[in-house]
This record gives structure tokens, sequence and C-alpha cells, in this order.
């Protein structure tokens, strides 16, 4: 059915490419990829070409994520933290900015494909423990055993940090996921009221006015949402970061 | 996300077609299509066909704007944030030494003021003694000078006193003479005269 509400996530290929038997068509996921990249960057790259020392208000909105991400990552993670600065951003930004591409009408959204949401959160993650491992040494295992646990629970409690850990990639990337992607079933099945109730003639037309109240009502939720899950995204990002910077400091 | 246009079209084509085959069509055109091109029939996120795909071209972008932003848009952003930084910081050096030396600058006019003000005491001071030995020496010249007038002037009314005096005593003399040729009738000696004369005259 075309108003079935998971037709819009549905990956089409535009280019099919094959690579040793594996499928790296060139989808309207990759498509909306480049978009969000492209429409990031280049307002980024437009927004801040005059450099100037009064900004513009285009200017001071690149600038204020600027400083939104770096003083979040700053209380996050500390001064140590801001060497992961250009990562920090880049995924806030990425998100940010596939989350409100998919908020158009016909656009896909990038974020509502589990795979590319956990693929994130895998960097993320890979990106503490790497650079754990690479700073802290074996250190970085102080991460599993809080100050001040008596013996007796140790090992309770150590297990519950590592699956605590563990489950860290799966509930970043479910949560953003989850919310993408219910946001736009909800929209899609309010708006599907909308047409399926005008369809019952006058008396449809005067009921269809409460899912299209909703409709609007969610729609102002969903952007909301999209920069709510940016943001939380890039919070628990810096505050994952904060443990490979500093292990064992909570 | 929005279904009414497409959902729309659809009923249009099955409100003309009046052929459930042909709606059936339209269906599987729409919808039904696609699964059958995956060959599966799961939540389409959860379609793990373009997954090899999907990774690949989210490496390539998000690299690509990794790259972009740390390369290029952070640290012009950067660098705008810290010039202005450093504009205000300087702006604010400029505007402390600026008042710096407005302050010397008050500082020394208030000095000057002062000096010049003593240095106008100083010079009236001058002035006045000035004034006032010139005025001192000038009155005692002139006092001097009266004194030697006065003295001449008193010395020269002895001498005429004296003179009168002795002027007196020679009229005395002829006048006794002409009294006593009147009275008498007889002459009177001279010598007697003047020595009767005297004597009246130092009583």
């Amino acid at each position: 059915m075309s108003n079935d509400p998971t037709h819009q996530f549905l990956v089409n290929k535009i280019v099919p490419i094959e690579i040793g038997g594996i499928d790296f068509s060139f989808t309207n996921a990759s498509l909306f990829m480049v978009a969000t990249v492209g429409v990031a960057a280049g307002f980024l790259y437009l927004t801040t070409s005059q450099r100037g020392l009064i900004p513009t208000r285009l200017q001071s909105v690149s600038e204020m994520s600027y400083e939104f991400i770096a003083s979040m990552l700053r209380e996050g993670a500390g001064n140590h933290g801001m060497k992961f600065f250009p990562m920090v951003f880049s995924l806030f930004m990425f998100i940010l900015t596939a989350n409100l591409l998919g908020m158009f009408p016909y656009f896909f959204t990038v974020t509502s494909q589990i795979i590319v949401t956990f693929a994130l959160a895998v960097f993320v993650i890979g990106t503490v423990i790497l650079y754990g491992f690479y700073k802290h040494g074996l250190g970085f295992l102080k991460l599993f055993v809080p100050h001040g646990v008596p013996g007796v629970l140790l090992p309770l409690v150590v297990a519950i940090e590592i699956i605590s850990f563990l489950s860290r990639p799966i509930s970043l990337s479910v949560r953003l996921f989850a919310n993408m992607l219910a946001g736009h079933i909800t929209l899609k099945v309010f708006a599907g009221f909308v047409t399926s109730l005008s369809a019952l003639g006058a008396l449809g037309i005067g009921g269809a006015i409460l899912p299209l109240i909703m409709t609007v009502a969610i729609t102002g939720l969903e952007f909301l949402v999209c920069f709510l899950q940016a943001y939380v995204f890039a919070v628990l990002t810096c505050m994952y970061l904060n443990d490979a910077v500093h292990p064992g400091s909570h | 996300m929005f279904v009414t246009a497409a959902y729309a079209q659809s009923t249009t084509t099955e409100g003309e077609a009046h052929d459930p085959a042909a709606a059936g069509e339209v269906h599987t055109e729409t919808g039904v299509a696609h699964e059958g091109e995956h060959g599966t029939g799961v939540f389409p996120p959860f379609d793990s066909t373009h997954f090899a795909s999907q990774l690949l071209w989210l490496a390539i972008t998000f690299g690509l704007f990794y790259l972009l932003m740390s390369k290029v848009i952070i640290p012009r952003i950067g660098g705008i944030l810290e010039t202005r930084h450093d504009r205000i910081a300087q702006d604010l050096d400029e505007a402390s030494r600026l008042k710096g030396e407005a302050d010397a600058a008050i500082a020394s006019y208030e000095q000057e003021l002062a000096s010049a003000r003593a240095k106008g005491h100083s010079i009236a001071d001058t002035a006045r003694e000035a004034a006032k030995a010139k005025a001192t020496a000038d009155r005692t010249a002139v006092e001097a000078d009266l004194t030697k007038k006065i003295t001449a002037a008193e010395a020269r009314i002895a001498e005429i006193k004296s003179k009168a005096l002795a002027d007196v005593g020679a009229i005395a003399e002829e006048t006794a003479t002409a009294v006593v040729k009147q009275l008498i009738g007889g002459t009177v000696t001279k010598a007697e005269i003047a020595a009767a004369v005297k004597a009246s005259a130092g009583n």
C-alpha cells in the first residue's frame, strides 16, 4: 500500500554498484547522506566565508553551533577531551542535518536506518576503546572498577559495569534510530487519517480536522526531536569520551 | 513522510480503473514491488540487503564530512572566534592605555597648573618686595633730602634771625639816641646807648 507508514524507509537503488559480489549500490539513502554532507558543510562554509569580525546572522548560527559543541565537550570531557572536538562536532552537525532534512516531505531520513545509527555509535565507542587503551593501557580497565565498592560486591558491580558499557553502542544507536523512525511513522499515520477520513465525504472532512491538527502539532514536536536527538547523541558521546580521557574518575 | 499525494494518486488510479486487477497492479507497483525487489517482507529499516551499501556510503560521506570539518570549517570558525577575542582584548588594552594616557595628561596638567600658580605667586612676591624696597628707598631719599632742606632752612632762618637781631640792636641804638635827644634834648654818647640797649636786650 502506498500509505504504508514504513514505505518511506525503503531503500531504493539509484546507481547499482557491485564489488566482489557485495551490493554497494548508490541508493536513495546514499543520496541523502551526500545531501546531508553537502548541506551541512555548504552552510558552514558559506556562512563563514566572510570571516566577519561582526558576524552576520547566519555566521553567528555557525559560530553558535561551534561554541555550543565546544562548551558541551569541555564540560563533559574536560580540556583533554578537546582533541575530539572535530569528531563530536561532525557527529552533531551530520545527525542534526540528516534529521532536519528528513523532515521534508518525500525526503529520505538517513538516521532512521538502524545500520547508520549503529555504525555511528560503534564509531564513538570504538574511538573510546581505542583511545582508552592507547592512552592508559590496561589502566583503561579501571573504568569497570568503581571506587569505594566493598570487596564482596565488586565482582557483581564489575559485571554490571561491563554490561552497561557493552550496551552503550546499542542504546546510543537505538535511541536515535527509534526516535526518528517512530516520529516519522506517527506523522505518516496521522497524515494518513486525514486523507482516509476526507475520502468519506463531508462528515469525514469535518472529522479529518482533528488528525490534521495532530499532524501539525507532531511536525512541530518532530523538529524538536530532531534537534534533541542530535544533542543527546553529542552529549552522550562527550560522556563516553570522558571515560576514555579519565578512566576510573567516576 | 507525508502520504497525501501518493495516496491521492493511488486512489485516483483505482477510481479510473474500476478494476480489482488493475488496482492490484497499482498496489504492486507502489508497495509490494519493493518487497519483491528485496526478496524479504521485513521491516525496511531492518532489511539487511542494503547494509553493506549503507555502511560504505556512510563511511565515504561521513569520512568526507569529518575531513571537511577538521581541515576547513573548524580551523576557520576557531580562527574567526580567536580573531574576535584577540581584537576585543586588544581594544580593551588600547582603551586602558588611552585611559592611562589621559590620566597622565590630567596629572601633568595639574602639576603644571600648580607650578604655574607657584611661579605666579613667586613673581608677585618678588614684584611686591621690589616695589616695597623701592618705595622704602625713595622714601628714605626723600626724607633725607627733606631733612637736608629743613636743616638748610633752619640754618638760614637762624642766620636771618641773628642778622635781624643784630639789626634790631642797631635800630634800637638809633631809636634810643633819637628818643633821648627828643626827650632830654641833650646828647648821649654812643657808647652809653649801646650799653643800655645791650642791657635791655640781655633781659
